[in-house]
């Protein structure tokens, strides 16, 4: 069995997995107003990391690692995650049963642009260098596994750290991802209108466009069950492609739906066992569109679905990994969280979309994921 | 379970392509692979308007999967069950730093959406399974430089969990300088043993 | 007019990257988008970046693009009537 052993969220609201948490059951968003010509010619809005705080942070990891080197934000980011998600387990990071998986869609992006105060080595802009810098700090003896495929990055690098332990390569796997807020994606997604000009509301009537987060997550995978803790399983999961457009997801979520049908068969789990949904949700008029036909196909029409990005953005590599430690925290806490955002159901498939917090006894999970590329993923987490 | 095996792989490098290790086409005056693309592309002639619109990764990807499923009957798979398994060095760097300079100077700021979308090293993915239907399994890799068992692996854990029962495996690259793709087929026909060893000779048979 | 449509053509063969187009294979009258040019919609949005660049008309919401890039001649009209 895959057990959820310890996890980290970095973001803009908090440092740690309960402190996100604890913002959000206090209905908190993360999502601000940002004018900062460094990213946009005009004001938009996004989640964004207290970086005075990370600095600090990472300066208290850094002086007990004894590292005087110089590292980007988004590699304090993860340090840092990674560093506090280790500190709650007894897990070995210097052996070499012990593997890290990172997932990142744009990496060091930032520094491509000419206006940054450090400079680095060019080659810190590539994305397994950036997997390097990572193993460097921690002293790991395995070579980081880097994923890269949209915004399902997350999603995927569990489902393979899942692999990794059920075929006995790794006995624990840290799984770790990030990505920033930079010119390089807001003016990207600008040039999509794809950006809400407001916090982006999920599943709305008047949702127009997601917002954008930078975060960081880990979770660690071990094949060795908690001691003293609710312990959570990873069940199943797959990836499948819509092979229809790489931008644009298909009208009838058949790649979604496909992901959704064998995470299930991996699982060995019935649908009806599903008691709730963490969506994808961007806010974009198509992929919640997209998500609910999906939902509906499996006939999961009843099941409560909540989405994060209403409180963090969407924070691309890190999503498909905080959005899985926020699901696990609900399922340790039976407490299923309000899709921030959301007021009146805006899709054609009516589906269960959560729009107070409450308690509920939950057992058995889906996540979604969805990207650009075509990309579709679905895994199954469940209490033993 | 049947043994996976390698029956097709395609290598496409310094203006050249071959298939099995055969020399296909060669194209002696394309001094960039904008130029070899589109030589390429005449050459093969898939009737496919959209390549035109992809980045030059993609292009690269796209061509290598082209002849390397031209000899393969895929309506014998389900479309679900085929993968593609993808990796590479440098992500998508040279489109970045296209969309880099569209949006550098805010007096000359028009950041294009159809040089975003590239930014992404698995829309090639997306690509060829759009051309191909192929509605598999899904994944990108970054490495420092070619590796055949993170690939391999992944394969072969995909196989025994009965996600997938073929598989489009290999290596698409673009650097500042250079560009190289190796692409290979896997599935329960075929000679070479599927294994990382077999891999890296077939990477190592083209310079 | 006709000589705005002719601009166009050559612009948009050039930025959609229509490959193997000339401009007298576009007619001003045939829808661009579904059957006729078979565009699509990142298509759609970079026609939006393409009125902005050349002709410094900015389209806010992309709802309104369906209307404007029609055909060409719709496309042409509407230039005709939002150029400063």
């Amino acid at each position: 069995m895959v057990y959820f052993r310890s996890d980290n969220i970095i973001s803009s609201l908090g440092f740690g997995t309960e402190e996100n948490f604890f913002s959000m059951v206090s209905g908190e968003v993360g999502i601000k107003t940002i004018v900062d010509q460094k990213y946009y010619p005009k004001a938009f809005p996004a989640s964004m990391i207290d970086e005075e705080r990370l600095n600090k942070e990472f300066q208290i990891i850094a002086d007990q690692y004894s590292n005087n080197n110089s590292y980007t934000k988004l590699e304090k980011m993860i340090i840092v995650s990674v560093n506090d998600a280790l500190s709650l387990t007894d897990i070995e990071i210097h052996s070499s049963r012990t593997a890290i998986i990172l997932s990142t869609t744009k990496g060091n992006i930032n520094l491509v642009s000419n206006e940054n105060e450090e400079t680095f080595e060019p080659e810190r802009i590539l994305l397994w260098k950036l997997g390097d810098i990572i193993q460097d700090f921690f002293g790991n003896p395995n070579k980081v596994i880097v994923v890269s495929n949209a915004c399902i990055s997350g999603a995927l690098a569990i489902n393979i750290a899942a692999m990794y332990i059920e075929s006995e390569q790794f006995d624990n796997v840290i799984v770790t991802g990030g990505d920033l807020v930079t010119r390089f994606v807001v003016s990207g997604f600008m040039s999509f209108m794809s950006l809400s000009p407001t916090a982006c509301k999920p599943f709305d009537k008047n949702r127009d466009g997601l917002s954008l987060g930078e975060a960081a997550g880990t979770v660690i995978l071990s094949k060795h069950k908690n001691m003293h803790r609710q312990n959570i399983i990873f069940k199943g999961g797959a990836t499948a492609n819509d092979a229809n457009h790489i931008s644009g997801p298909s009208r009838k979520g058949d790649g979604s739906y496909i992901a959704i049908k064998k995470a299930i068969f991996q699982s060995n789990i019935k649908p009806e066992q599903i008691d709730h949904i963490s969506s994808h949700g961007t806010a974009t008029p198509y992929n919640d569109e997209m998500e609910s036909i999906s939902i509906d196909r499996h006939h999961l029409e009843s099941v409560p679905v909540n989405s994060i990005k209403g409180y963090l953005g969407h924070t691309l590599g890190a999503a498909g990994i905080i959005e899985t430690v926020i699901l696990l925290e609900e399922m340790r806490q039976n407490i299923l969280l309000k899709t921030a955002g959301f007021e009146e159901l805006g899709i054609s498939h009516p589906i269960n979309i959560i729009n107070h917090t409450f308690n509920m006894e939950i057992n058995t999970c889906l996540k979604m994921a969805s990207g650009f590329g075509g990309s579709n993923a679905a895994l199954i987490i469940s209490k033993v | 379970m049947k043994e996976l095996f390698i029956n097709s792989y395609c290598h496409i490098k310094n203006n050249r392509i071959f298939v099995d290790g055969k020399l296909l086409y060669s194209d002696k005056v394309a001094d960039s692979l904008s130029l070899f693309a589109k030589s390429g592309y005449r050459y093969i002639k898939p009737s496919y308007n959209k390549f035109f619109k992809m980045d030059e990764i993609s292009k690269l990807g796209f061509l290598a999967a082209e002849v390397l499923l031209s000899g393969v009957n895929l309506t014998v798979y389900n479309e679900e069950d085929i993968a593609v398994i993808l990796s590479n060095s440098h992500s998508t760097l040279v489109t970045d730093l296209n969309h880099q300079l569209t949006i550098d100077d805010y007096n000359n700021f028009f950041p294009s959406p159809s040089l975003f979308v590239y930014t992404l090293p698995n829309i090639m993915i997306g690509e060829i399974s759009i051309r191909h239907k192929l509605r598999g399994e899904n994944a990108f890799f970054i490495v420092e430089n070619f590796k055949a068992d993170i690939i391999t692996n992944h394969i072969n854990s995909l196989y025994l969990a009965h996600k997938a029962n073929a598989f489009v495996g290999g290596w698409v690259n673009q650097s500042e300088n250079d560009y190289e793709a190796f692409l290979y087929w896997v599935s329960n026909e075929g000679n070479i043993l599927h294994n990382a060893f077999e891999i890296n000779k077939l990477y190592n048979l083209i310079y | 007019m006709e000589e705005l449509i002719e601009k166009l053509k050559l612009q948009i063969i050039e930025q959609l990257n229509l490959e193997d187009m000339a401009p007298e294979d576009i007619d001003p009258e045939e829808p661009l988008f579904g059957e006729g040019l078979g565009l699509d919609s990142i298509d759609a949005l970079e026609l939006i970046v393409l009125l902005e660049k050349e002709y410094g008309i900015k389209i806010q919401n992309p709802k309104d693009g369906q209307k404007i890039f029609f055909s060409l001649s719709t496309m042409a009209k509407y230039i005709k009537e939002n150029q400063k």
